[in-house]
Protein backbone atom coordinates (compact mmCIF):
# COMPACT_ATOMS: atom_id res chain seq x y z
CA UNK A 1 0.00 0.00 0.00
CA UNK A 2 1.42 3.06 -0.59
CA UNK A 3 2.09 5.29 1.91
CA UNK A 4 3.52 9.04 2.47
CA UNK A 5 4.79 10.68 5.46
CA UNK A 6 2.76 14.29 6.30
CA UNK A 7 4.51 15.69 9.50
CA UNK A 8 5.39 12.56 11.05
CA UNK A 9 2.36 10.86 9.94
CA UNK A 10 2.06 7.96 7.48
CA UNK A 11 -0.81 8.94 5.21
CA UNK A 12 -2.35 6.28 2.78
CA UNK A 13 -1.97 7.33 -0.78
CA UNK A 14 -4.07 5.92 -4.02
CA UNK A 15 -1.21 5.59 -6.16
CA UNK A 16 3.00 5.45 -5.61
CA UNK A 17 4.63 8.78 -6.27
CA UNK A 18 6.03 6.76 -9.44
CA UNK A 19 2.68 5.85 -10.77
CA UNK A 20 1.51 8.96 -10.30
CA UNK A 21 4.60 11.02 -12.36
CA UNK A 22 3.75 8.35 -15.25
CA UNK A 23 0.35 9.61 -14.98
CA UNK A 24 0.41 13.41 -14.71
CA UNK A 25 3.11 12.79 -17.84
CA UNK A 26 0.81 10.91 -20.20
CA UNK A 27 -1.84 13.47 -19.16
CA UNK A 28 0.53 16.21 -20.05
CA UNK A 29 1.43 14.65 -23.55
CA UNK A 30 -2.30 13.97 -24.38
CA UNK A 31 -3.01 17.81 -23.58
CA UNK A 32 -0.66 18.48 -25.84
CA UNK A 33 -2.03 16.34 -28.68
CA UNK A 34 -4.82 18.16 -27.66
CA UNK A 35 -3.87 21.19 -28.30
CA UNK A 36 -2.04 21.15 -31.65
CA UNK A 37 -5.03 19.60 -33.06
CA UNK A 38 -7.32 22.35 -31.89
CA UNK A 39 -4.62 24.91 -33.29
CA UNK A 40 -4.89 23.16 -36.76
CA UNK A 41 -8.13 23.66 -36.64
CA UNK A 42 -8.51 27.59 -35.05
CA UNK A 43 -5.47 27.94 -37.85
CA UNK A 44 -8.11 26.85 -40.77
CA UNK A 45 -11.06 29.38 -39.12
CA UNK A 46 -11.79 32.28 -40.46
CA UNK A 47 -12.45 33.73 -37.01
CA UNK A 48 -13.27 37.43 -37.82
CA UNK A 49 -16.28 35.59 -40.26
CA UNK A 50 -16.98 34.32 -36.82
CA UNK A 51 -18.68 38.38 -35.24
CA UNK A 52 -21.86 38.09 -37.05
CA UNK A 53 -22.38 34.18 -36.43
CA UNK A 54 -24.91 34.99 -33.70
CA UNK A 55 -26.48 37.39 -36.58
CA UNK A 56 -26.67 34.27 -39.58
CA UNK A 57 -28.48 32.13 -36.87
CA UNK A 58 -31.00 34.55 -36.23
CA UNK A 59 -31.45 35.64 -39.80
CA UNK A 60 -31.44 31.42 -41.09
CA UNK A 61 -33.54 31.02 -38.04
CA UNK A 62 -36.21 33.83 -39.33
CA UNK A 63 -36.46 32.93 -42.97
CA UNK A 64 -36.92 28.94 -41.77
CA UNK A 65 -40.13 29.60 -39.99
CA UNK A 66 -42.34 28.78 -40.56
CA UNK A 67 -42.23 25.81 -42.54
CA UNK A 68 -43.92 25.72 -45.92
CA UNK A 69 -46.15 23.21 -45.41
CA UNK A 70 -47.82 23.47 -48.52
CA UNK A 71 -44.24 21.63 -49.92
CA UNK A 72 -45.18 18.90 -48.21
CA UNK A 73 -47.30 17.25 -51.08
CA UNK A 74 -44.17 17.24 -53.17
CA UNK A 75 -42.57 15.04 -50.74
CA UNK A 76 -45.03 12.13 -50.53
CA UNK A 77 -43.11 10.21 -52.97
CA UNK A 78 -39.99 10.83 -51.88
CA UNK A 79 -40.66 10.09 -48.39
CA UNK A 80 -41.70 6.49 -49.92
CA UNK A 81 -38.27 6.12 -52.10
CA UNK A 82 -36.65 6.98 -48.80
CA UNK A 83 -38.25 4.20 -47.17
CA UNK A 84 -38.08 1.55 -49.72
CA UNK A 85 -34.65 2.15 -49.91
CA UNK A 86 -33.95 1.49 -46.05
CA UNK A 87 -36.25 -1.62 -45.83
CA UNK A 88 -35.12 -3.08 -49.38
CA UNK A 89 -32.00 -2.41 -48.56
CA UNK A 90 -31.80 -4.29 -44.92
CA UNK A 91 -33.40 -7.37 -46.80
CA UNK A 92 -30.90 -7.52 -49.54
CA UNK A 93 -28.35 -7.15 -46.98
CA UNK A 94 -29.81 -9.66 -45.03
CA UNK A 95 -29.81 -11.92 -47.46
CA UNK A 96 -26.27 -11.73 -48.06
CA UNK A 97 -25.24 -11.32 -44.49
CA UNK A 98 -26.52 -14.79 -43.62
CA UNK A 99 -23.66 -16.97 -45.77
CA UNK A 100 -21.23 -14.69 -44.33
CA UNK A 101 -22.09 -14.78 -41.34
CA UNK A 102 -21.69 -18.49 -41.32
CA UNK A 103 -18.64 -18.64 -42.82
CA UNK A 104 -17.04 -16.14 -40.03
CA UNK A 105 -18.59 -18.01 -37.73
CA UNK A 106 -15.37 -20.36 -35.28
CA UNK A 107 -17.84 -23.25 -35.39
CA UNK A 108 -19.56 -23.44 -38.55
CA UNK A 109 -17.20 -22.41 -40.89
CA UNK A 110 -16.40 -24.53 -43.86
CA UNK A 111 -12.51 -23.65 -43.23
CA UNK A 112 -10.60 -21.89 -40.71
CA UNK A 113 -7.64 -20.81 -43.11
CA UNK A 114 -9.30 -20.06 -46.03
CA UNK A 115 -12.93 -19.16 -46.04
CA UNK A 116 -13.04 -17.32 -42.98
CA UNK A 117 -10.38 -14.85 -43.60
CA UNK A 118 -12.38 -14.02 -46.72
CA UNK A 119 -15.36 -13.65 -44.85
CA UNK A 120 -13.95 -11.57 -42.39
CA UNK A 121 -12.26 -9.27 -45.10
CA UNK A 122 -15.86 -8.51 -46.63
CA UNK A 123 -17.29 -7.64 -43.22
CA UNK A 124 -14.42 -5.34 -42.25
CA UNK A 125 -13.86 -3.45 -45.83
CA UNK A 126 -17.88 -2.88 -46.35
CA UNK A 127 -18.56 -1.59 -42.52
CA UNK A 128 -15.24 0.82 -42.85
CA UNK A 129 -16.79 2.72 -45.67
CA UNK A 130 -19.87 4.87 -44.69
CA UNK A 131 -22.91 4.48 -46.94
CA UNK A 132 -22.63 8.10 -48.73
CA UNK A 133 -19.26 6.90 -50.35
CA UNK A 134 -20.99 3.49 -51.46
CA UNK A 135 -23.73 5.90 -52.81
CA UNK A 136 -21.21 8.32 -54.58
CA UNK A 137 -19.61 5.23 -56.02
CA UNK A 138 -22.65 3.60 -57.11
CA UNK A 139 -23.83 6.92 -58.15
CA UNK A 140 -20.94 6.82 -61.14
CA UNK A 141 -21.43 3.25 -61.96
CA UNK A 142 -25.67 2.63 -62.05
CA UNK A 143 -26.26 6.24 -62.36
CA UNK A 144 -28.00 8.94 -60.21
CA UNK A 145 -31.60 7.24 -58.80
CA UNK A 146 -32.98 4.79 -55.53
CA UNK A 147 -31.19 2.37 -57.29
CA UNK A 148 -27.91 3.63 -56.67
CA UNK A 149 -29.01 4.50 -52.98
CA UNK A 150 -30.72 1.31 -52.62
CA UNK A 151 -27.20 -0.85 -53.33
CA UNK A 152 -25.35 1.29 -51.11
CA UNK A 153 -27.16 0.73 -48.50
CA UNK A 154 -27.28 -2.88 -48.75
CA UNK A 155 -23.90 -2.95 -49.25
CA UNK A 156 -22.76 -0.82 -45.90
CA UNK A 157 -25.30 -2.98 -44.16
CA UNK A 158 -24.01 -6.27 -45.08
CA UNK A 159 -20.96 -5.98 -42.73
CA UNK A 160 -22.48 -4.87 -39.89
CA UNK A 161 -25.12 -7.46 -40.12
CA UNK A 162 -22.82 -10.32 -40.58
CA UNK A 163 -20.86 -9.39 -37.94
CA UNK A 164 -23.34 -9.23 -35.12
CA UNK A 165 -24.92 -12.41 -36.52
CA UNK A 166 -21.67 -14.37 -36.35
CA UNK A 167 -21.33 -13.21 -33.07
CA UNK A 168 -24.33 -14.81 -32.29
CA UNK A 169 -23.99 -18.32 -34.31
CA UNK A 170 -20.24 -18.21 -32.05
CA UNK A 171 -22.56 -18.23 -28.85
CA UNK A 172 -24.93 -20.95 -29.63
CA UNK A 173 -24.96 -24.22 -27.08
CA UNK A 174 -23.35 -26.74 -28.57
CA UNK A 175 -25.26 -29.54 -26.75
CA UNK A 176 -28.70 -28.49 -28.76
CA UNK A 177 -26.50 -28.78 -32.05
CA UNK A 178 -25.28 -32.63 -30.75
CA UNK A 179 -28.68 -33.42 -29.53
CA UNK A 180 -30.03 -32.84 -33.06
CA UNK A 181 -27.53 -34.23 -34.93
CA UNK A 182 -27.15 -37.37 -32.87
CA UNK A 183 -30.90 -38.15 -34.05
CA UNK A 184 -28.87 -38.83 -37.79
CA UNK A 185 -30.07 -35.24 -39.20
CA UNK A 186 -28.31 -34.40 -42.04
CA UNK A 187 -26.20 -31.25 -42.04
CA UNK A 188 -28.78 -29.02 -43.44
CA UNK A 189 -31.38 -30.47 -40.77
CA UNK A 190 -28.91 -29.57 -38.39
CA UNK A 191 -28.66 -26.21 -39.68
CA UNK A 192 -32.55 -25.89 -39.71
CA UNK A 193 -33.60 -27.57 -36.53
CA UNK A 194 -29.91 -27.13 -34.30
CA UNK A 195 -28.84 -23.48 -35.08
CA UNK A 196 -31.18 -21.34 -36.83
CA UNK A 197 -33.84 -21.51 -33.70
CA UNK A 198 -30.85 -20.23 -31.61
CA UNK A 199 -29.94 -17.66 -33.57
CA UNK A 200 -33.23 -16.50 -34.39
CA UNK A 201 -34.15 -13.60 -32.00
CA UNK A 202 -30.64 -12.37 -32.34
CA UNK A 203 -31.24 -12.25 -36.00
CA UNK A 204 -34.62 -10.77 -35.91
CA UNK A 205 -32.97 -8.16 -33.48
CA UNK A 206 -30.74 -7.19 -35.63
CA UNK A 207 -32.55 -7.16 -38.68
CA UNK A 208 -34.54 -4.39 -37.38
CA UNK A 209 -31.89 -2.26 -35.58
CA UNK A 210 -30.13 -1.86 -38.75
CA UNK A 211 -33.44 -0.99 -40.75
CA UNK A 212 -33.50 2.00 -38.16
CA UNK A 213 -30.17 2.79 -38.94
CA UNK A 214 -30.87 2.78 -42.47
CA UNK A 215 -33.93 5.41 -42.55
CA UNK A 216 -31.54 7.66 -40.91
CA UNK A 217 -29.00 7.07 -43.65
CA UNK A 218 -31.03 6.85 -46.65
CA UNK A 219 -32.50 10.32 -45.65
CA UNK A 220 -28.71 11.59 -46.57
CA UNK A 221 -28.09 9.15 -49.42
CA UNK A 222 -29.84 11.92 -51.56
CA UNK A 223 -26.87 14.80 -51.53
CA UNK A 224 -24.94 12.93 -53.57
CA UNK A 225 -28.08 11.95 -56.05
CA UNK A 226 -28.80 8.43 -55.07
CA UNK A 227 -32.18 9.19 -54.44
CA UNK A 228 -34.78 9.60 -51.64
CA UNK A 229 -35.55 12.71 -49.52
CA UNK A 230 -32.48 14.17 -49.64
CA UNK A 231 -32.43 15.02 -53.17
CA UNK A 232 -35.21 17.15 -52.60
CA UNK A 233 -33.18 18.71 -49.47
CA UNK A 234 -30.27 19.53 -51.61
CA UNK A 235 -31.90 21.52 -54.08
CA UNK A 236 -33.57 23.44 -51.47
CA UNK A 237 -30.19 24.10 -50.15
CA UNK A 238 -28.53 25.08 -53.47
CA UNK A 239 -31.96 27.84 -54.35
CA UNK A 240 -31.55 28.90 -50.51
CA UNK A 241 -35.07 27.77 -49.62
CA UNK A 242 -34.88 27.64 -46.13
CA UNK A 243 -38.86 27.04 -45.27
CA UNK A 244 -38.69 23.76 -47.56
CA UNK A 245 -35.85 23.23 -45.74
CA UNK A 246 -36.49 23.48 -42.54
CA UNK A 247 -39.89 21.45 -43.36
CA UNK A 248 -37.64 18.54 -45.21
CA UNK A 249 -35.54 18.25 -41.79
CA UNK A 250 -38.94 18.23 -39.49
CA UNK A 251 -39.91 15.34 -41.77
CA UNK A 252 -36.58 13.72 -41.58
CA UNK A 253 -36.63 13.79 -37.79
CA UNK A 254 -40.39 12.53 -37.43
CA UNK A 255 -39.44 9.55 -39.47
CA UNK A 256 -36.43 9.03 -37.53
CA UNK A 257 -38.34 9.18 -34.72
CA UNK A 258 -41.35 6.86 -35.39
CA UNK A 259 -38.53 4.57 -36.93
CA UNK A 260 -36.43 4.40 -33.81
CA UNK A 261 -39.96 3.61 -31.70
CA UNK A 262 -40.74 0.65 -34.07
CA UNK A 263 -37.27 -0.92 -33.29
CA UNK A 264 -37.38 -0.58 -30.16
CA UNK A 265 -41.11 -1.99 -29.89
CA UNK A 266 -40.04 -5.17 -31.96
CA UNK A 267 -37.15 -5.82 -30.26
CA UNK A 268 -39.08 -5.60 -26.64
CA UNK A 269 -41.02 -7.95 -28.21
CA UNK A 270 -38.85 -10.36 -29.67
CA UNK A 271 -36.22 -10.02 -26.65
CA UNK B 1 -51.82 -35.67 -22.86
CA UNK B 2 -51.86 -39.55 -23.23
CA UNK B 3 -55.28 -38.95 -25.11
CA UNK B 4 -53.25 -36.35 -27.42
CA UNK B 5 -50.43 -38.06 -27.33
CA UNK B 6 -52.71 -41.30 -29.28
CA UNK B 7 -54.39 -39.11 -31.54
CA UNK B 8 -50.69 -38.06 -32.74
CA UNK B 9 -49.49 -41.26 -33.48
CA UNK B 10 -48.44 -42.27 -37.18
CA UNK B 11 -48.21 -38.39 -38.07
CA UNK B 12 -45.28 -36.32 -39.02
CA UNK B 13 -43.94 -34.03 -36.66
CA UNK B 14 -44.18 -30.41 -38.21
CA UNK B 15 -42.37 -27.73 -36.73
CA UNK B 16 -44.73 -24.89 -34.80
CA UNK B 17 -45.41 -22.60 -36.80
CA UNK B 18 -43.97 -18.85 -35.13
CA UNK B 19 -47.29 -16.55 -35.07
CA UNK B 20 -50.50 -18.97 -33.89
CA UNK B 21 -53.13 -17.70 -35.49
CA UNK B 22 -53.29 -18.24 -39.55
CA UNK B 23 -55.54 -15.26 -40.30
CA UNK B 24 -52.30 -13.11 -38.65
CA UNK B 25 -50.01 -14.96 -40.59
CA UNK B 26 -51.20 -14.60 -43.81
CA UNK B 27 -52.43 -11.18 -43.29
CA UNK B 28 -48.27 -10.48 -42.10
CA UNK B 29 -46.74 -12.79 -44.91
CA UNK B 30 -49.01 -11.17 -47.94
CA UNK B 31 -48.82 -7.66 -46.71
CA UNK B 32 -45.38 -8.01 -46.74
CA UNK B 33 -45.04 -9.00 -49.74
CA UNK B 34 -47.40 -6.78 -51.73
CA UNK B 35 -45.24 -3.91 -49.71
CA UNK B 36 -42.03 -5.07 -51.16
CA UNK B 37 -43.91 -5.55 -54.28
CA UNK B 38 -44.92 -2.04 -54.29
CA UNK B 39 -41.77 -0.66 -53.28
CA UNK B 40 -39.59 -2.45 -55.87
CA UNK B 41 -42.00 -1.16 -58.47
CA UNK B 42 -41.20 2.10 -57.62
CA UNK B 43 -37.39 1.77 -58.13
CA UNK B 44 -36.64 2.13 -61.69
CA UNK B 45 -33.53 0.70 -62.66
CA UNK B 46 -31.84 1.96 -66.16
CA UNK B 47 -30.17 -1.29 -67.66
CA UNK B 48 -28.70 0.82 -70.74
CA UNK B 49 -26.67 2.97 -68.02
CA UNK B 50 -25.88 0.09 -65.67
CA UNK B 51 -24.33 -1.55 -68.82
CA UNK B 52 -22.25 2.12 -69.41
CA UNK B 53 -21.42 2.23 -66.05
CA UNK B 54 -20.16 -1.24 -66.03
CA UNK B 55 -17.04 -0.49 -67.35
CA UNK B 56 -16.43 2.44 -64.96
CA UNK B 57 -17.33 -0.03 -62.23
CA UNK B 58 -14.72 -2.25 -63.17
CA UNK B 59 -12.12 0.02 -63.26
CA UNK B 60 -13.34 1.21 -59.68
CA UNK B 61 -12.01 -2.43 -58.83
CA UNK B 62 -9.34 -3.60 -60.74
CA UNK B 63 -8.15 0.44 -59.53
CA UNK B 64 -7.61 -1.44 -56.22
CA UNK B 65 -4.88 -3.61 -57.19
CA UNK B 66 -3.41 -0.54 -58.54
CA UNK B 67 -3.76 2.31 -56.43
CA UNK B 68 -2.37 5.45 -56.84
CA UNK B 69 -0.78 7.29 -54.20
CA UNK B 70 1.66 9.54 -54.94
CA UNK B 71 0.14 11.46 -57.67
CA UNK B 72 -2.14 13.52 -55.61
CA UNK B 73 -0.40 12.77 -51.98
CA UNK B 74 0.05 16.50 -50.55
CA UNK B 75 -4.11 16.34 -51.24
CA UNK B 76 -4.36 12.98 -49.66
CA UNK B 77 -2.00 13.85 -47.06
CA UNK B 78 -3.30 17.47 -46.14
CA UNK B 79 -7.24 15.44 -45.83
CA UNK B 80 -6.16 12.32 -43.88
CA UNK B 81 -4.12 14.97 -41.37
CA UNK B 82 -6.83 17.44 -41.12
CA UNK B 83 -9.33 14.10 -40.87
CA UNK B 84 -7.05 12.85 -37.29
CA UNK B 85 -7.03 16.38 -35.92
CA UNK B 86 -10.57 17.09 -36.39
CA UNK B 87 -11.24 13.18 -35.10
CA UNK B 88 -8.64 13.97 -31.80
CA UNK B 89 -9.81 17.57 -30.50
CA UNK B 90 -14.09 16.43 -31.21
CA UNK B 91 -13.14 13.20 -29.37
CA UNK B 92 -11.82 15.07 -26.30
CA UNK B 93 -14.44 17.76 -26.49
CA UNK B 94 -17.05 15.25 -26.73
CA UNK B 95 -16.06 13.11 -23.94
CA UNK B 96 -15.72 16.18 -21.51
CA UNK B 97 -18.91 17.71 -22.29
CA UNK B 98 -20.94 14.32 -22.27
CA UNK B 99 -19.57 13.15 -18.66
CA UNK B 100 -21.66 15.50 -17.22
CA UNK B 101 -24.80 15.06 -19.15
CA UNK B 102 -24.69 11.57 -18.44
CA UNK B 103 -24.23 12.43 -14.86
CA UNK B 104 -27.12 14.84 -15.10
CA UNK B 105 -28.60 11.61 -17.22
CA UNK B 106 -28.64 9.07 -14.52
CA UNK B 107 -31.39 8.68 -12.65
CA UNK B 108 -29.76 7.68 -9.76
CA UNK B 109 -27.86 10.16 -9.00
CA UNK B 110 -29.72 13.57 -10.52
CA UNK B 111 -32.90 15.03 -9.99
CA UNK B 112 -35.79 14.58 -12.08
CA UNK B 113 -35.55 18.17 -13.82
CA UNK B 114 -31.98 17.87 -14.22
CA UNK B 115 -32.45 14.41 -15.69
CA UNK B 116 -35.18 15.63 -17.89
CA UNK B 117 -32.82 18.30 -19.37
CA UNK B 118 -29.68 15.71 -19.70
CA UNK B 119 -31.91 13.37 -21.55
CA UNK B 120 -33.88 15.82 -24.00
CA UNK B 121 -29.95 17.31 -25.12
CA UNK B 122 -29.73 13.46 -25.38
CA UNK B 123 -32.21 12.67 -27.19
CA UNK B 124 -31.79 15.83 -29.94
CA UNK B 125 -27.84 14.86 -30.50
CA UNK B 126 -29.28 11.27 -31.40
CA UNK B 127 -32.21 11.93 -33.77
CA UNK B 128 -29.91 15.06 -35.92
CA UNK B 129 -28.26 12.49 -38.63
CA UNK B 130 -24.14 13.80 -38.56
CA UNK B 131 -24.22 14.78 -42.44
CA UNK B 132 -27.73 17.39 -41.62
CA UNK B 133 -26.07 19.13 -38.95
CA UNK B 134 -22.68 19.42 -40.83
CA UNK B 135 -25.05 20.96 -43.43
CA UNK B 136 -26.95 23.25 -41.31
CA UNK B 137 -23.33 24.52 -39.46
CA UNK B 138 -21.87 24.81 -42.79
CA UNK B 139 -24.17 27.25 -43.71
CA UNK B 140 -24.27 29.07 -40.76
CA UNK B 141 -19.79 28.44 -39.89
CA UNK B 142 -19.15 28.37 -43.41
CA UNK B 143 -16.61 26.10 -44.90
CA UNK B 144 -14.19 24.20 -42.91
CA UNK B 145 -13.30 22.10 -40.50
CA UNK B 146 -14.20 24.10 -37.16
CA UNK B 147 -18.31 22.76 -38.55
CA UNK B 148 -17.29 19.25 -38.48
CA UNK B 149 -15.00 19.69 -35.25
CA UNK B 150 -18.68 20.70 -33.78
CA UNK B 151 -20.63 18.28 -35.66
CA UNK B 152 -18.58 15.27 -34.56
CA UNK B 153 -18.37 16.80 -30.82
CA UNK B 154 -22.05 16.99 -30.58
CA UNK B 155 -22.84 13.54 -32.06
CA UNK B 156 -20.36 12.46 -29.72
CA UNK B 157 -22.66 13.93 -26.99
CA UNK B 158 -25.75 11.96 -27.48
CA UNK B 159 -23.19 8.32 -27.76
CA UNK B 160 -21.64 8.76 -25.11
CA UNK B 161 -23.72 10.12 -22.43
CA UNK B 162 -26.66 7.42 -22.88
CA UNK B 163 -24.46 4.49 -23.14
CA UNK B 164 -22.10 6.50 -19.59
CA UNK B 165 -25.68 6.98 -17.82
CA UNK B 166 -26.92 3.34 -18.89
CA UNK B 167 -23.98 2.71 -16.99
CA UNK B 168 -24.05 4.18 -13.88
CA UNK B 169 -27.72 3.56 -13.81
CA UNK B 170 -26.78 -0.33 -13.74
CA UNK B 171 -23.69 0.49 -11.11
CA UNK B 172 -23.77 -1.29 -7.67
CA UNK B 173 -25.17 0.50 -5.25
CA UNK B 174 -23.53 -0.68 -2.03
CA UNK B 175 -19.99 0.82 -2.92
CA UNK B 176 -21.59 4.13 -3.51
CA UNK B 177 -23.24 3.80 -0.80
CA UNK B 178 -19.79 2.80 0.98
CA UNK B 179 -18.42 5.81 0.28
CA UNK B 180 -21.32 7.92 1.50
CA UNK B 181 -21.52 6.77 4.78
CA UNK B 182 -17.89 7.82 5.56
CA UNK B 183 -19.38 11.66 5.31
CA UNK B 184 -17.50 12.43 1.57
CA UNK B 185 -18.90 15.18 -0.26
CA UNK B 186 -20.56 15.14 -3.51
CA UNK B 187 -17.17 15.48 -5.54
CA UNK B 188 -15.59 12.93 -3.15
CA UNK B 189 -18.41 10.67 -3.30
CA UNK B 190 -18.75 10.57 -7.34
CA UNK B 191 -15.09 10.62 -7.64
CA UNK B 192 -14.24 7.77 -5.58
CA UNK B 193 -18.05 5.55 -5.39
CA UNK B 194 -19.20 5.74 -8.86
CA UNK B 195 -16.20 6.94 -11.14
CA UNK B 196 -14.19 3.75 -10.37
CA UNK B 197 -17.45 1.46 -11.31
CA UNK B 198 -17.85 3.08 -14.52
CA UNK B 199 -14.36 3.55 -15.61
CA UNK B 200 -13.21 0.71 -17.72
CA UNK B 201 -16.56 1.23 -20.02
CA UNK B 202 -16.10 5.11 -20.48
CA UNK B 203 -12.63 4.07 -21.95
CA UNK B 204 -13.81 1.58 -24.01
CA UNK B 205 -16.72 3.66 -25.12
CA UNK B 206 -13.88 6.52 -25.77
CA UNK B 207 -12.43 4.27 -27.86
CA UNK B 208 -15.10 2.96 -29.83
CA UNK B 209 -16.16 6.97 -30.10
CA UNK B 210 -12.66 7.98 -31.83
CA UNK B 211 -13.40 5.34 -33.99
CA UNK B 212 -16.54 6.11 -35.38
CA UNK B 213 -15.57 10.06 -35.48
CA UNK B 214 -12.56 8.85 -37.63
CA UNK B 215 -15.07 7.04 -39.98
CA UNK B 216 -17.82 9.61 -39.99
CA UNK B 217 -14.59 12.38 -40.55
CA UNK B 218 -14.61 10.79 -43.68
CA UNK B 219 -17.68 11.49 -44.97
CA UNK B 220 -18.23 14.93 -43.51
CA UNK B 221 -15.80 16.60 -46.37
CA UNK B 222 -18.72 15.69 -48.90
CA UNK B 223 -20.58 18.40 -47.63
CA UNK B 224 -17.73 21.11 -47.00
CA UNK B 225 -17.38 20.46 -43.45
CA UNK B 226 -13.25 19.66 -43.55
CA UNK B 227 -11.21 16.05 -43.64
CA UNK B 228 -10.54 13.41 -45.93
CA UNK B 229 -13.78 13.66 -47.64
CA UNK B 230 -13.19 16.53 -49.39
CA UNK B 231 -10.43 15.01 -51.51
CA UNK B 232 -12.29 12.01 -51.97
CA UNK B 233 -15.02 13.70 -53.42
CA UNK B 234 -12.71 15.62 -55.86
CA UNK B 235 -11.32 12.58 -56.82
CA UNK B 236 -14.55 10.71 -57.60
CA UNK B 237 -15.51 13.90 -60.56
CA UNK B 238 -12.45 13.45 -62.04
CA UNK B 239 -13.36 9.69 -62.45
CA UNK B 240 -9.78 9.07 -60.78
CA UNK B 241 -10.48 5.65 -58.99
CA UNK B 242 -7.04 4.65 -58.10
CA UNK B 243 -6.58 7.94 -56.02
CA UNK B 244 -10.48 7.08 -54.82
CA UNK B 245 -8.93 3.86 -54.24
CA UNK B 246 -5.94 4.90 -52.31
CA UNK B 247 -7.67 7.25 -50.04
CA UNK B 248 -10.11 4.21 -49.22
CA UNK B 249 -7.45 2.13 -48.52
CA UNK B 250 -5.82 4.83 -45.89
CA UNK B 251 -9.46 4.75 -44.54
CA UNK B 252 -9.89 1.17 -44.08
CA UNK B 253 -6.54 0.48 -42.72
CA UNK B 254 -6.99 3.18 -40.29
CA UNK B 255 -9.68 1.96 -39.60
CA UNK B 256 -8.51 -1.63 -38.74
CA UNK B 257 -5.88 -0.65 -37.30
CA UNK B 258 -8.09 1.95 -34.57
CA UNK B 259 -10.46 -1.12 -33.75
CA UNK B 260 -7.44 -3.23 -32.74
CA UNK B 261 -5.52 -0.67 -30.46
CA UNK B 262 -9.23 -0.42 -28.73
CA UNK B 263 -9.92 -4.13 -28.58
CA UNK B 264 -6.36 -4.53 -26.30
CA UNK B 265 -7.08 -1.47 -24.75
CA UNK B 266 -10.66 -2.70 -23.82
CA UNK B 267 -9.01 -6.52 -23.00
CA UNK B 268 -6.40 -4.64 -20.80
CA UNK B 269 -8.98 -2.79 -18.73
CA UNK B 270 -11.41 -4.89 -18.35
Amino acid sequence: MPMQEKNGQKVWQLRTTKSQWIRWGMWLVGLVIFILSWQEISDKTLWFMMDNVGEVIVDIGSRATPPRWSYINQLWWPIWDTLAMATLGTIFALIMAVPVAFMAARNTTPSKFFVRPFALLIIVSTRSVNSLIWALLLVSIVGPGVFAGLIAISIRSIGFCAKLLYEAIEEISETQVEAIRATGASPLQVMVYGIVPQIMPAFAGIAVFRWDINIRESTVLGLVGAGGIGLQLQSSLNVLAWPQVSLILLVILFAVIIGEWISAKVRGAII
Amino acid sequence: MSVALEAKLGQAWKKPHFIKNPAWRWALILGSIAYFAAAWSGIDINFGRIARGWERGWQFISAFGDPDFTSRWDDIYKGIYESVVMTIASTVVGIAISIPIALGAARNIAPLPVYLVCRAVIAVSRALNEIIVAIILVAILGFGPLAGFITLSFATIGFLAKLLAEDIENMSKSQAEAIKSTGASWTQWINFGVQPQVMPRLIGLSMYRLDINFRESAVLGLVGAGGIGGTLNTAFSRYEFDTVAAILLIIIVTVMFLEYLSGIIRARIQ
